[in-house]
């Protein structure tokens, strides 16, 4: 990103430093009171987004902090993407897309959640078709979307069949191939990975960021 | 330590058979060496696989579920077993309340699925002061109803203190409003069930008391953080708080704790068993940072801890997930007086830096156990035997988390038997 002004600096130490009370007010004023370019301010939350990230992956920051994070920049986003309709050609390239739900029988949705967002401020398009997914909307979904990388969340031990149900129609529907599987949730393990046939695993969000990103080929 | 036996038999037989298994319990909980690794049967929906019947079944046939849960503790022998009945055979009582806060066979989730929690802001940041203020009129007029359709009505009763003299007299109307009326006729129809429900599994404790089994705990409790962020401010609300409402999540959790360590001691000392299982949601590596561990989640539940403890009870927290980062800090409890039973945190670990502190229990994994051979289970046990057990940990063999609800029975076979092949 091109120099950045004091005030857009301070936006983007007050996002990462989690100073919501500060940062808040200060992205609505350069949105609404001074014009800011409404692309270059959700840039600033990207940046911020970035240093985030680190910091998570550096294990300074837990959950607490990505959640905040992703409740900061929905509010900003709220009131800057109206304001960028009408600038076509102007959303920042993709690195690749996403698909990602938790499995039929399981309702768990805060670690997928948290993925998403990473996945999303990570650069990533993701598509999240949410809970207690059917094997069929998986395959349905798949075939829309046409991602490169499929996530399936889980959290309760009954989700491991649901995941090998799950990517054993995608091989019998000959979607399989070209896709490659993630898996993740609390009780997750190789061992589990091995069962359901998936490509990888995690149990964190940091861990399907790197995922997708050595997936993709984009740099890590 | 003083800790009376949970339930006593009449038959002398079973009496020891009962005293011995319970033994190994005291010895493991006082750090004394029992004669052989005690394990515990723990499991819930796993007994529908056992039994070849449908989670719905289970929920809702009490006689089924205590006959069940009766064969399954005579087949695999446990030193002591969770008191299965009252963790599975929920569904009328459910019903009965109008509970909003779970999901169960027929109620959201299929006939063969586990119930569910539905996680949600039950209470928002704006009500903090209501309930630090006054929790029991803020369960009354918010919370209750707002959790089960029983206590819809509840709203409108009168706000009791100020009520005085005349004041007083007056006040009472509010019990004549028929919302008020169809809500305690509703909450007294659901409270004959649950008394039904109550009856059964205090029948089926009674004949495993018979047969000299012991129930491993009497009663569930919660910390305080996971109280107020499960049960209230849900997943999104209580992450945020940390930041937006600091101040009055600690006032919340010093008021929780309080009333908490009540609620357990008077539960725990009229179910006759000394031991509070606390699973333990939040205090897992990934979570939250070490710095926010120790301000915001461990010194409420130290607290309670050291009330249990001095209430004569054994406080049995279930560590959630892996809470290897936590374990120095956890250590900081009276010797002798717990049991820590670790879901994902790697068992020689915490006996490094708990054994001379801590009885452990645990920690077969979940895929091991649902994906796994029996041969791996045998070896997963053996390893625990020789790198705890025999390493002077006084361990309690059980799974991370129970028994996995998908087991093949032969894997539970396998642990019991591996248990005695490796430890006595």
């Amino acid at each position: 990103m091109s120099d950045l002004t004091d005030r857009e600096k301070q936006l983007v130490e007050w996002l990462a430093d989690m100073r919501e009370e500060d940062a808040l007010p200060l992205a609505t004023a350069m949105l609404a009171e001074e014009n800011a370019d409404p692309l270059r301010v959700l840039e600033l939350c990207r940046n911020a987004m970035d240093i985030v990230g680190k910091r998570f992956e550096a294990g300074e920051y837990f959950l607490p902090e990505l959640v905040l994070a992703g409740e900061m920049l929905e509010k900003i986003g709220a009131i800057a993407k109206p304001l960028i309709q009408n600038k076509p050609g102007t959303a920042p390239r993709k690195l690749g897309k996403v698909l990602i739900g938790t499995v039929h029988g399981d309702l768990h949705d805060i670690g997928k959640n948290i993925v998403t967002f990473m996945l999303d401020i990570n650069g990533f398009e993701v598509r999240d078709i949410g809970i207690d997914v059917p094997v069929q909307k998986f395959i349905d979904e798949v075939n829309a979307f046409q991602p490169a990388v499929l996530g399936l969340s889980g959290f309760l031990t009954l989700a491991f069949d649901s995941m090998k149900e799950t990517i054993e129609a995608l091989e019998a529907a000959g979607v399989r191939k070209n896709l490659k599987i993630m898996i993740g949730g609390g009780q997750i393990d190789d061992a589990v990975r091995s069962y359901t046939g998936a490509d990888a695993f995690g149990t964190n969000a940091i861990t399907a960021v790197s995922l997708c990103k050595n997936w993709l080929g984009a740099t890590a | 330590m003083s800790v009376a036996p949970p339930t006593s038999t009449t038959d002398a037989s079973a009496q020891v058979a009962y005293d011995t298994r319970w033994k190994r319990f005291l010895d493991c909980i006082a750090l004394r060496q029992p004669d052989r690794m005690p394990v515990a049967l723990y499991a819930t929906f796993w007994l529908a696989k056992y039994g070849a019947i449908s989670c719905k079944q289970l929920m809702y046939d009490y006689e089924k579920t205590r006959e069940l849960s009766e064969r399954v503790v005579v087949e695999f022998d446990p030193d002591a077993y969770s008191p299965m009945l009252f963790a599975s055979a929920a569904g009328p009582s459910l019903d009965a309340i109008g509970y909003k806060q779970l999901q169960w066979p027929g109620h959201g989730v299929g006939d063969n699925q586990p119930y569910q929690y539905l996680d949600s802001e039950y209470m928002k940041a704006e009500e903090y002061d209501d309930f630090i203020f006054d929790p029991t009129g803020f369960y009354l007029h918010t919370y209750l109803p707002r959790v089960a359709s029983a206590f819809e009505g509840f709203e409108a009763l009168p706000l009791f203190p100020g009520m005085h003299y005349f004041r007083l007299v007056a006040g009472i109307r509010s019990f004549a409003n028929p919302r008020v009326r169809r809500a305690l006729e509703h909450v007294t129809r659901a409270a004959e069930e649950v008394q039904r429900f109550s009856e059964h599994h205090v029948t089926f404790t009674k004949r495993m008391a018979a047969l000299g089994y012991p129930p491993t705990n009497g009663i569930t409790s919660v910390s305080p953080y996971d109280f107020i962020a499960d049960y209230f401010r849900g997943a999104r609300g209580i992450m945020t708080d940390l930041f937006r409402h600091k101040d009055k999540l600690l006032a919340a959790l010093d008021k929780a704790q309080v009333f908490l360590v009540r609620w357990t001691v008077k539960s725990a000392k009229s179910s006759g068993n000394p031991v509070v299982l606390i699973p333990i949601h939040w205090a897992a590596d990934s979570f939250m940072s070490d710095a926010q561990f120790r301000t915001f989640w461990w010194p409420s539940f130290r607290k309670m801890l050291i009330g249990l403890v001095e209430a004569g009870l054994v406080p049995m927290p279930l560590w959630e997930a892996d809470c290897t980062k936590r374990l120095e800090i956890i250590r900081d409890i009276p010797r002798a007086s717990c049991i820590y039973w670790f879901e994902r945190t790697d068992m020689v670990k915490a006996n490094e830096v708990l054994g001379d502190v801590v009885a452990l229990r645990g920690n077969l994994g979940a895929s091991l156990m649902t994906t796994g051979k029996p041969e791996d289970v045998d070896a997963a046990v053996k390893r625990l035997a020789q790198d705890v057990y025999h390493k002077g940990g006084k361990l309690i063999l059980d799974c991370a988390f129970g028994i996995p609800d998908e087991t093949p029975v032969e894997n539970v076979r396998a642990m019991f038997a591996a248990a005695r092949k490796y430890a006595g």
